[in-house]
């Protein structure tokens, strides 16, 4: 009780789970469209190409100011997405090696970066790494101003585009007949995508992001099967993972925000699997086993006969 | 032995031992699940830690493998209930294991050296302090002698189950039907990944075992089309990552893992380029030579359609040709060019004409395109 009173008093506190909450929302509502159109794992490739994005950026401008890395973390990642797109369509090379391929790269491009900064630049690199695992901690209220603003401008688009996006995602070979553009409304969601991987790297870094975009998605899966719903479904699961992550990790000063935050959103995702009605593994296990049960007192012979009768 | 000498070999033998798995991993569809493996690793060298009560090298070891194998568990596990893909199951169950273990390690290891950064980063630049010793033997770096062993056992495991390996990952349902159970196959096949993750990351670090296994494999992939050849290839490009990395991170004094996975990729870049099969630059020729010879088949069927007309003069022009076909004059000129030194036409003035060679190829197309026409309608 008084921790939540402090979300409303804290400063720190109230900036974390702010900033925790805008990720989970905006990250849940995309993770929807990538996990339906099985890319999930497209973000995690693209955090990872992100950060020599990152490190580029600070070289050429010697700024650690949060916008102008994620600029630069933006548009690698858009490279990378570009990259992996080129790979599938013109090789026989797989979806999945692609996606290893950017992944590992990008992220060793990164690596040699950090390191070259760290060793030949005279301004303090610190704090570049953080976007490794995110410090939630550090968020400060322009911070998540920031992170409001581009998230915003994701979600409006999503709102704007929602019957584009909706048909590319069940049916892209429909939306190509009725003459839209399904190239480009396939980069314009990878674009968007690109946007929520960038709020979430200051976060929950870049290893847990993949697990920010599929998490919420696949737990509203379970709970629904319209479109809209489960959009909602996952906003609001991705925010209620990112609030309580961020509350139990400044419960413990031990205890990371980014990590705290994933793993809450895993016990989501673990309960909607097994309880959720209808789709619910619980409920499908228990049915299987009344069944199994009638079939060993053998009513099903006693139905036969009645049946055989009738 | 130098310590340039050391951090090389070692490079090399972690390289090789990577790509020859990898080589399997890329042909089956399941490179994301190394990465998945290699985030794995964290986890159970914390429960490796939690048992051996201390830092024990044996304890981490086996703790990390079965991590990887409980991580591959789980996946399938999750894909099997139907509720989720295949590659949402993934990046579920490995960030949460990662979560996993730095929550321990912030928990209760805050004091020991086990931070995520080695996990991830990897320090292949200190291989040669780390050294093995038997009674008061130095037997040299200890990172030599694993990736060492790794290497043999991943040799010996392709070499012993090629067949079995090659049969499941081109055909998986006739090795069930000859009684060669996938399932195993892809287990073992696991099992090897994780301990060969387990032993590369202290040298590369984790996510650049990633980039061991696939890119040097997906590079081979591009360059040819035999499963013994790309084995070889994998490994030759993984090695020469591995020394070409090195150099580099020596001249700007950066992370030499970094830069080996920095160099897998510029290999595979020049392979994706300039591979004389699957390269993009090979295919655009190829593509534009396919046009060239499909411009020369209309040209001759236009040709034959207007050689009896009264018109022929007039239609058989090569400036006409360009407006009848659609041809800017640039593409007219060079499959007239092309026709002529085939000896397909012959040129009188601006009148071209079909010589007995051409007119036959010209019959013969009209006859496949009738093939064609009919076998659509049928």
């Amino acid at each position: 009780m008084k921790l939540l009173l402090e979300l409303f008093t804290d400063y720190t506190l109230r900036n974390v789970a702010l900033g925790a909450a805008l990720l989970g929302i905006v990250s849940g509502v995309l993770g929807c469209f990538a996990v339906l159109r099985r890319q999930g794992l497209l973000g995690d490739a693209l955090s990872h190409a992100a950060l020599p994005g990152i490190c580029v950026a600070f070289v050429l401008t010697g700024s650690k100011a949060p916008l102008v890395l994620l600029a630069g973390a933006g548009l690698a990642g858009w490279v990378g997405t570009l990259l992996i797109n080129r790979i599938v369509r013109d090789t026989r090379i797989s979806e999945d090696s692609a996606l290893g391929i950017v992944l590992s790269t990008f992220f060793g491009l990164g690596i040699v970066l950090l390191t070259w900064i760290s060793k030949h630049n005279n301004a303090n690199q610190a704090g570049l790494d953080r976007y490794l695992f995110g410090q939630a901690a550090t968020l400060v209220a322009s911070n998540v101003v920031t992170m409001a603003v581009l998230g915003g401008v994701a979600l409006l688009v999503v709102l704007l585009l929602y019957k584009e996006f909706k048909l590319l995602t069940f049916d892209p070979a429909f939306a190509a007949s009725l003459g839209f553009n399904t190239n480009r409304l396939s980069i314009g969601l990878t674009t968007l995508i690109v946007v929520a991987v960038v709020i979430g790297l200051q976060t929950v870094g870049v290893v847990l992001m993949a697990a920010m975009l599929i998490g919420p998605a696949v737990a509203a899966r379970q709970w629904t099967n319209r479109l809209s719903m489960m959009i909602a479904l996952a906003g609001l699961i991705g925010a209620l993972a990112g609030v309580s992550g961020a509350l139990i990790s400044v419960s413990d000063h031990h205890l990371p925000t980014g990590p705290m935050i994933i793993l809450s959103l895993t016990v989501l995702v673990l309960v909607s699997l097994f309880f959720a009605p209808a789709r619910g593994l619980a409920w499908a296990w228990l049915r299987q086993r009344r069944q199994r049960r009638a079939m060993r007192a053998g009513r099903w012979q006693s139905k036969l006969k009645q049946g055989g009768q009738s | 032995m130098s310590t340039m000498l050391a951090i090389i070999l070692t490079g090399v033998l972690v390289s090789s031992a990577c790509a020859l798995l990898g080589c399997f991993l890329v042909l089956r569809r399941m490179a994301m699940l190394a990465d998945a493996i290699s985030h794995a690793v964290l986890p159970g060298l914390v429960a490796g830690y939690f048992i051996a009560n201390g830092p024990n090298i044996l304890a981490g070891f086996l703790g990390a493998a079965a991590a990887g194998l409980i991580t591959v568990l789980l996946v399938e596990l999750l894909k099997n209930t139907r509720r989720i893909g295949g590659e949402s199951a993934i990046g579920i169950v490995f960030p949460a294991m990662f979560a996993l273990g730095t929550f321990l390690v912030s928990r209760y290891f805050t004091n020991v050296h086990l931070d995520a950064d080695a996990v991830l980063y990897g320090n292949i630049e200190f291989v040669n302090f780390d050294r093995w010793f038997i009674g008061s033997t130095d037997m040299g770096p200890q990172a030599l002698w694993v990736m060492g062993g790794l290497c043999v056992l991943n040799g010996l495991f392709v070499a012993l189950f090629y067949k079995e390996l090659k049969l499941a990952t081109f055909d998986a349902g006739l090795a069930a039907a000859l009684g060669f159970s996938p399932v195993l196959i892809h287990y073992a096949l696991m099992g090897v990944v994780s301990v060969t993750t387990v032993g590369a990351f202290t040298a590369v670090g984790a996510i650049l075992v990633v980039a061991l296994m696939i890119v040097p494999a997906a590079t081979a992939y591009l360059l040819t089309d035999r499963l013994p050849l790309m084995l070889g290839i994998a490994v030759l490009c993984g090695s020469l990552a591995a020394v070409l990395g090195f150099w580099v991170a020596l001249a700007l004094d950066a992370s030499v893992a970094g830069s080996i996975a920095v160099m897998t990729g510029v290999l595979f870049g020049l392979a994706l380029l300039w591979s004389p099969t699957h390269g993009l630059i090979a295919k655009q020729r190829r593509r534009a030579r396919q046009r060239l010879h499909f411009a020369r088949q209309t040209l001759l069927v236009h040709l034959l359609h207007h050689e009896a007309a009264s018109n022929a003069a007039a239609e058989n022009s090569v400036q006409h040709l360009s407006g009848e076909l659609r041809w800017t004059p640039e593409l007219a000129r060079r499959v007239v060019e092309t026709a002529l030194r085939a000896g397909l036409i012959e040129q009188d003035a601006e009148l071209l004409r079909l010589t007995a060679v051409g007119r036959e190829q010209a019959q013969a197309n009209l006859q496949t395109r009738a093939l064609f026409t009919s076998a659509a309608v049928a």
